[in-house]
């Protein structure tokens, strides 16, 4: 446990050679090669350091490392006088980093492997490059996981914005690409303001950066029930989870984020960057639970997040964007479940949904990459014959998202939507409405991709005749005739870039329609790719066991395993009984045993509404599809307020974005008029006064000098008569200046 | 009785006889003879003095004025043959290369 520094240094390591050296030299092979072996041996030692972790006694499953002193102790005001500014490059392994080690290392070494065969029709440096940021990004993330100050935190928390932006716009050529990078980066920049606003608060309320330290002096702070200087701290680190965990208001950037390659939107934009928000209100659960107002917020923008994203997330028709809709309704129901108090719920669903929202998004990758590049599941369906285990593991991860017993999904979700009951009546109900949306949606997905008949392009079987085939294909679909107008043409238009990383198997339609690409018809993907998928879906089964919950017989060992991450170790021992009851895991203790009748109830209720879901979007998109269209035409407004996101991009375009621009504007005019004024005046009276000041040189300076040069001229025009060249003359004139001084002499003495 | 009134006006009279001589005349051996004779009459006027005060100096003076005017007669000369040799005069109003 002593090297758990090393797990994050070895991916950073990794990050370093593929970048500087990599890029030049290493082949795709070498490069993947290194990336996974540094993935491997993290995930090695993240297991030990685990292990370790898991023999140690309940009470005192932490433990810090600190390898070297940041910034040395500057004394700087706090609230309360000054304390020492000082910060360790320290890290902090208990239940709940130990937990996100594990999701981080093992989710991201699968998907390092998938990556592999994913990217193997990338250009060389393409690869290494992908390489180099995808080992950065897990540099970052367990920086950020294992830190045991803010500041560490802060650190990784910038470092996978970054990554997260170069591998949004990994395909920089492509302008949505490039434009969906700088949107996720800027979205997130809002985040970032309050997160560090909220860390500086931190530091002048407390004086330290140390998790445990402020935990600790939190709790023994009375529970704020006016707007006080917790909820502050919480609401503006609450900013910050909002920018980087895609919830409302700022949750656009992260469908823009598909435009990155399958395993980055896998990784990153679902199984562990975006959870970074979930994972530091976690991380500062005793600072929350002391402010039940901001509290309340967290709830009210999670649920209202999982309900709006789940509610767009109905009528998608990119795969990838239908997954990160509900990426982002998942992340909102993780918030509620921080907000209604269930920190451990929310830690849980976290490690089940990165298991199996990784399964499905490398699920989709492999079925884009089956169908060469295309994302538009009106051009897929059918192929649950050409992809058997993808199909397999997808309905995995579909069924465990849906929540249905005994998938991972169900317990996590479950355990949120009991506490949510338990918590507030309106959360719940809206929590069940979005769990039904989201067992319906997830179930088209699989619906339109795999089941159905074939309905993409044609591939080359007979030669030149395909291309004929393939040429109606794009304009006008025969399953889907409706044809739903602009605003999926250009959604269509979109999908059409990440067709670019299978330059060799077609660029795009027009490709095939020309009958020269090497695809031949959907195919099962190869073995590096399916794989990870079997170990995800392995995973996206069993991750739920750990959490059984005491209704069900089992011991909800998970929410025993991560309390102590919740609550201040010292507050006991510090603040007495009188704080201690009011900390959130005694309070969980109480609520989670309400009564097993009801909780048994409630799963039982939201298992049928799951399956209620599924069954409808059966019937609605397998056995008769044309019930869709006719829904779709009847509710024309409604569908397409959602197919076109409830118009929030272009609310923040036509506000947002275009008052800024109009800012921009104006100051460039101010800068155009005032400044540019005041220099180009400035240079107006420059060229005045040297003008003047020509105009006195000329005259006076010049004057004076020819002046003296005419005397001169004139004195010689005299003195020059004298010079007679005439030797006597001048003997002449000696005598008389002889004469003259002699008799001056004379006279004078 | 010769007192050194006498002696002075001799030698005032030869100092004018050769100021005028050089003012006056054009050829420059005359000129020169006439240096020599304003020379001689500070030598004169040396020697009285020295006879008048019984004083030596004044002789070792006179001395010296003759020494030096042999002398300024040598370059005198000199100068005067190599100015005639380019250019066939000696007349002084021919010397005025030097005017402007």
């Amino acid at each position: 446990m002593k090297y758990i520094w090393l797990i994050p240094l070895l991916p950073g390591l990794g990050a370093l050679v593929n970048g500087v050296v990599g890029i030049r030299a290493f082949s795709r092979k070498a490069s993947g090669l290194l990336a996974c072996a540094t993935m491997t041996v993290a995930l090695g030692l993240s297991l030990a350091a685990f292990w370790q972790l898991l023999a140690l006694p309940t009470g005192a499953r932490a433990y810090d490392v600190v390898i070297a002193q940041w910034i040395p102790k500057i004394p700087l005001a706090t609230r309360n006088g000054f304390a020492a500014f000082e910060v360790p490059w320290g890290f902090r392994l208990d239940p709940l980093s130990g937990m996100m080690l594990l999701v981080v290392t093992g989710i991201g070494l699968l998907i390092h492997v998938y990556s592999t065969a994913y990217m193997a029709d990338e250009p060389r440096g393409g690869v290494a490059r992908f390489f180099c940021y995808l080992n950065l990004f897990c540099f970052f993330m367990l920086m950020l996981v294992l830190g045991n100050n803010f500041l560490v935190m802060f650190v990784g928390w910038e470092g996978v914005g970054l990554c997260s932006y170069l591998l949004i716009g990994y395909w920089y050529e492509k302008k949505s690409a490039a434009d969906a990078g700088k949107k996720a980066f800027i979205t997130n920049r809002i985040g970032d303001w309050g997160f560090v606003l909220g860390v500086f608060l931190v530091y002048y309320t407390f004086g330290t950066f140390d998790f445990r330290a402020v935990q600790n002096a939190a709790a023994a702070m009375p529970i704020e029930t006016h707007f006080g200087v917790l909820s502050a701290i919480c609401l503006l680190l609450f900013v910050g989870a909002i920018g980087k965990s895609a919830q409302i208001p700022l949750y656009v950037w992260l469908p823009d984020a598909m435009e990155g390659p399958t395993p980055v939107s896998a990784l990153i934009h679902a199984a562990t960057m975006v959870t970074a928000g979930v994972y530091m209100v976690g991380r500062n659960a005793v600072l929350f639970s002391h402010a039940p107002m901001v509290m309340e917020i967290v709830a009210i923008v999670g649920v209202l997040t999982a309900l709006m994203a789940a509610s767009i997330g109905l009528v998608q028709y990119d795969i990838k964007r239908v997954l990160a809709y509900s990426t982002v309704s998942q992340l909102g129901y993780m918030f509620t479940a921080m907000g209604v108090g269930a920190f451990s719920a929310g830690a849980f669903h976290l490690m089940t949904h990165a298991f199996f929202k990784a399964l499905l998004f490398l699920g989709s990758g492999s079925v884009i990459h089956a169908v060469a590049g295309e994302q538009d599941m009106r051009h897929m369906g059918g192929l649950k014959k050409y992809q058997p285990v993808t199909f397999a593991t997808m309905m995995i991860g579909t069924l465990s998202i849906a929540g249905i017993v005994p998938l991972a999904g169900f317990f996590s979700k479950d355990e949120i939507l009991s506490r949510a009951f338990l918590a507030n009546k309106a959360v719940w109900v809206i929590a069940v409405l979005t769990a039904f949306m989201t067992a319906f949606y997830m179930f088209r997905l699989m619906s339109m991709t795999f089941f159905g008949n074939y309905r993409g392009p044609a591939w080359e079987t007979t030669g030149h005749g395909a291309a004929a085939l393939a040429a109606t294909h794009g304009v006008k679909h025969p399953a889907d005739p409706h044809a739903h107008g602009r605003a999926q043409r250009s959604d269509h238009e979109v999908t059409h870039g990440p067709a670019e990383p299978h330059d060799e198997t077609g660029k795009d339609d027009h490709a095939h329609a020309q009958g020269h690409g090497p695809w031949h018809g959907p195919h099962e993907s190869p073995a590096a790719m399916t794989y990870p998928l079997q170990a995800l879906a392995v995973g996206a089964i069993i991750a739920g066991f750990v959490g059984i919950p005491a209704a069900l017989g089992g011991g909800n060992t998970i929410e025993k395993f991560l309390e102590p991450s919740f609550t201040a170790a010292a507050a006991s021992e510090t603040a007495g009984a009188e704080v201690r009851p009011r900390t959130d895991a005694t309070e969980e203790h109480e609520t989670a045993h309400v009564s097993a009748a009801v909780e048994i109830g409630l799963m039982a209720f939201s298992v049928l509404v799951a399956l209620a879901g599924i069954s409808l979007a059966y019937k609605v998109y397998v056995t008769s599809p044309e019930i869709s269209e006719q829904l779709a035409e009847r509710w024309a407004g409604a569908h397409r307020l959602l197919l076109n996101k409830y118009y929030v991009d272009e609310l923040y375009n036509g506000t947002i974005i275009a008052g800024t621009m109009a800012g921009g504007r104006k100051l460039w005019t101010f800068d155009r008029n005032v400044v540019d004024g005041a220099v180009n005046g400035t240079s107006w009276l420059t060229v005045i006064s040297s003008w003047f000041s020509g105009l006195t040189d000329r005259t006076v300076v010049d004057g004076l000098v020819n002046f003296i040069g005419w005397i001169v001229q004139e004195g010689s025009l005299l003195f020059r008569r004298f010079q007679t060249g005439l030797v006597q003359n001048y003997a002449l004139l000696m005598l008389f200046g002889i004469f003259a001084f002699v008799s001056i002499y004379l006279f004078v003495r | 009785m010769i007192t050194p009134v006498h002696y002075m006006l001799l030698s005032a009279a030869l100092f004018i006889i050769g100021v005028v001589g050089v003012m006056v005349r054009k050829n420059i051996i005359i000129i020169f003879m006439s240096i020599e004779l304003i020379l001689n009459a500070v030598n004169i006027n040396l020697v009285a003095f020295s006879a008048q005060l019984q004083n030596g100096i004044g002789q070792v003076f006179a001395i010296f004025v003759i020494a030096v005017a042999a002398a300024e007669a040598a370059v005198g000369l000199g100068i005067i043959l190599a100015f005639y040799r380019n250019k066939e005069t000696i007349n002084i109003d021919e010397m005025n290369l030097m005017r402007s």
